[in-house]
């Protein structure tokens, strides 16, 4: 089936719904997304969105802008940076216009939390930026925008799962895509496209990201001979249920919870003196890392224990005169932790059987966000090379973007953030891509090459493999080799081992060969984009000699910036694997050593 | 430990008719029935069909009766249902293919009541204030997932699929006591119709099947009150 759209937007969560609030007000646009919209992503992020709105103390975008870059390692581009973070205040007014409840201060205004890495940036100390909504300001936002979009007649194709990005001639003309209930393919001819089709989490074994999240739109990007950005750098979040990954929200610890060893020991006070827990996620998660080497896992495991118990923070609070900002001494009960933390305390309770407010929480990091993805601009516009050359037509904004404003390690609260500043900058920018621009023709039989790939793995009825193994596989090589810690003869063992992944790939078998709601095939494909996101991972991990950020070298242990302050790229272009890399914007801030 | 599960399964594109599966697959007690429904579906027969996606009770993809009950299937573990599990979609709207239902007739009722805050006020330059008891009086309806748990859990919905049913009237609740919407009265009209709260018999299946534990009749009956109040 053939369609015509000015502007295609990928994927609904929080970018794809901003952007097609903003694009639909000016061209015809509509929103492809494999899962029924409010199934995304976003709506699982918990803590709070960033924004220097000082609604209980003093705080400003400037101080904002400095604590990303220095959370980034310096790798992030400052003059993206400062657009995000000098937006947020905006950005965020605006989703309180659209409605959505965020908790409330005594003076009924948006109520802020502490979250790892932003800082009073003169006295050092955590600041209270996180604009929430209880533990569930990503369900909130996602609700909203949503809600904003039924009211605003956004069109949607819900469970069409976007398989190609059509481009000739250097310029963007549509996407193929199937419809899940039907097995039918469907072209959309666009002028613009815009992927916001989220992270990959599920190349790792341990992570707190969805089944879903498998790597679909930088897979297409690679296929379709555009470079990823510094794929090597993936954030593993410190705190995840034990086994299970879920998230922990950093909140947790922004409410005054402590991470605690086998031996009762706060150990942050030794890797971060002045924020403790509050330490960007990095740093937290690898000094987790040295605790269990060390021997200091909980009963000798790999975990430790998250404690939120109202004796134990309290304990915390007054041996370090934590003060409200009113300057009365900082306490909690257990009651605000029920009224603050609902969700965290019905995700322990419910897959842990542990009261919060009683026992401490099993924990241990979990593979959270991508840093790196699709290469863009301010405005969202994909450059697809060394000089920041603008493919026209293509956009990416979200996760699966890389601006870059998190740089080697995102600070908590600014993925919200991210999303809803850049997927209004998309959707202001199609506007006026589409206006400007008129229809190209499609070329002949735009779907016949997916067609053929799509049609090839339906018939494979007689191959010696699943595709369950081959993911498990991957899963655990990309966890042991191109996790936390990293050294060259991990990564080198993990790239052989995804390179003869790739190949068994090739022979899987099938159960379902219907086109009806084939969840079969669907599952087959997403691991193809996994195993293609995940080697290009491996490899640029390999190639960075240096420690920066997610991502840390044992064998290169400091940061390198005569040698690495630049952003990697890397090309997949008929199985061959290509690196290059670009300089980082460097605007007010110059590189600096990163102390917590 | 070993357990068995019985699948109801139906694809409408080769099959006359619904039939059970029969699988046994063996699981930690502390797994979710969905990592069970995964194991069949990754290493026992590839053509089960389900919709999942976040896996801990956030997004709302997997709502299926578990042992004559609706609940999410990342949210309810093996320990708590026992050895012998029966999974089915859950009821009153189409299947699609095994577990997955049509949720086409559950999104139109959702709409109709007008989701989304209306107030044609310009906004001030920061953000409309709110106190926080004003915030309060709508927090639980703010948790919906939309997973429709509720709606195809409520006999009155399964006799007459033209009810809005609890979700629509949750959705509903969260913006008619919002104190920064201005269209309560629009709401209370649609509900009022015939079509809307009245159908609710206060059976209660709806409050048993939400897995965000929203108290749904209570929201219910506050609806109906401000109806009556309102003279409708």
């Amino acid at each position: 089936m053939y369609h015509k759209y000015d502007a295609i937007i990928v994927g609904a969560g929080g970018a794809g719904l901003m952007a097609a609030l903003y694009a639909s007000r000016g061209v015809k646009t509509a929103v492809l997304s494999k899962l029924y919209p409010t199934r995304s992503h976003t709506g699982t992020a918990q803590g709070g969105v960033g924004a220097a709105l000082g609604n209980h103390e003093e705080d400003n975008p400037e101080w904002h802008t400095f604590d990303t870059i220095k959370g980034s390692d310096y790798l992030a581009d400052q003059d993206a940076a400062k657009v995000m973070c000098y937006e947020a205040v905006d950005v965020v007014y605006e989703l309180e216009h659209m409605g959505l409840p965020f908790n409330r201060t005594e003076e009924g205004r948006i109520a802020q939390r502490p979250f790892g890495g932003h800082t009073n940036n003169v006295t050092k100390k955590p600041v209270r930026r996180a604009c929430y909504a209880a533990d569930r300001t990503g369900h909130m936002i996602l609700q909203t925008l949503y809600q904003q979009c039924i009211q605003h007649n956004v069109t949607f194709f819900d469970e069409f799962h976007v398989l190609d990005l059509i481009i000739e001639d250097g310029v963007t003309r549509g996407v193929v895509a199937v419809e899940i209930a039907t097995g039918e393919l469907h072209v959309f001819h666009a002028k613009a496209v815009l992927f916001a089709t989220g992270g990959w989490g599920k190349v790792w074994r341990v992570t707190s990201n969805a089944h879903t999240l498998t790597g679909d739109g930088p897979a297409i990007a690679l296929r379709r001979g555009i470079p990823l950005e510094d794929m090597e750098f993936f954030q593993f979040h410190p705190t995840g249920i034990y086994k299970m990954g879920i998230l922990i929200t950093e909140g947790v610890r922004g409410e005054g919870g402590v991470l605690v060893n086998s031996e009762g020991e706060r150990f942050m006070d030794r890797y971060a003196p002045t924020i403790k827990d509050l330490a960007s996620r990095d740093v937290v998660s690898r000094a987790i890392y040295l605790e269990v080497r060390d021997g200091r896992g909980i009963d000798g495991k790999d975990y430790v224990h998250l404690d939120v118990r109202p004796e134990t923070v309290n304990r915390y609070f007054e041996r370090d005169g934590i003060k409200n900002p009113d300057g009365t001494p900082r306490r909690i009960t257990a009651a605000d932790i029920e009224a603050k933390l609902p969700d965290i305390a019905d995700f322990t309770r419910t897959y842990l059987g542990v009261d919060p407010t009683l026992q401490p929480m099993p924990v241990q990091p979990t593979a959270h966000y991508a840093m790196g993805g699709i290469p863009t601009d301010i405005w969202a516009r994909v450059v697809a090379d060394d000089k920041n050359t603008v493919l026209p037509g293509f956009y990416a904004a979200g996760e699966v973007a890389c601006v870059s404003v998190h740089g080697a390690n995102r600070l908590g609260t600014n993925s919200l953030l991210d999303i809803i500043v850049f997927g209004k900058r998309a959707g202001i920018d199609m506007v006026r891509y589409c206006q400007e621009s008129d229809f190209l023709p499609l070329p002949k039989e735009p779907e016949a090459f997916t067609r053929e790939q799509w049609e090839a793995l339906l018939s494979r009825q007689n191959g010696r493999e699943r595709a369950a193994d081959i993911r498990r596989e991957m899963q655990n090589a990309m966890m042991d080799y191109v996790g936390v810690f990293r050294e060259e003869a991990g990564m080198k063992q993990a790239v052989e081992i995804l390179e003869d992944l790739k190949e068994r790939y090739r022979h899987i078998a099938l159960d379902d060969a219907g086109k009806r709601y084939n969840t079969d095939v669907l599952e087959a494909w997403e691991l193809g984009a996994l195993l293609d996101t995940a080697e290009v991972t491996a490899v640029a991990a390999l190639e960075r000699s240096e420690s920066r950020g997610g991502h840390y070298r044992e064998d290169h242990p400091k940061r390198d910036d005569e040698n690495w302050l630049k952003h990697s790229l890397v090309w997949a272009k008929d199985g061959t694997i290509e690196l290059d890399y670009k300089p980082v914007t460097i605007t007010d801030y110059q590189p600096k050593e990163r102390v917590y | 430990m070993k357990i068995q599960l019985k699948i109801r399964r139906f694809n409408p594109e080769t099959d006359k008719k619904p039939s059970w599966g029969k699988y046994e697959v063996e699981v930690e007690p502390t797994d979710r029935v969905l990592d069970a429904l995964h194991y069949v579906k990754w290493y026992q027969d590839g053509t089960l069909t389900l919709r999942r996606s976040c896996a801990h009770g956030i997004c709302g993809s997997d709502a299926v009766r578990i042992n004559g009950r609706n609940r999410l299937a990342c949210k309810v573990l093996i320990k708590d249902v026992g050895r012998k599990i029966t999974v089915e979609p859950i009821l009153g709207l189409p299947v699609v293919k095994d577990l997955v239902v049509d949720m086409q007739p559950f999104m139109d009722h959702y709409r109709s009541v007008m989701p989304y805050l209306i107030n044609d006020e310009p906004p001030p330059v920061t953000e409309r204030h709110q106190s926080i008891e004003e915030r309060e009086r709508f927090d639980d309806t703010t948790k919906c997932i939309l997973c429709a748990a509720c709606t195809t859990s409520c006999p009155s919905f399964w006799t007459m699929g033209q009810y809005v049913g609890p979700a629509a009237i949750v959705q509903a609740h969260r913006f008619i006591f919002d104190s920064r919407d201005r269209a309560g009265r629009e709401r209370l009209n649609i509900l009022a119709a015939s079509d809307g709260v009245w159908r609710c018999r206060t059976i209660y299946n709806c409050t048993d099947a939400c897995p965000r534990d929203i108290q749904v009749t209570q929201a219910i009956a506050e609806v109906k009150k401000e109806m009556l109040l309102n003279g409708l």
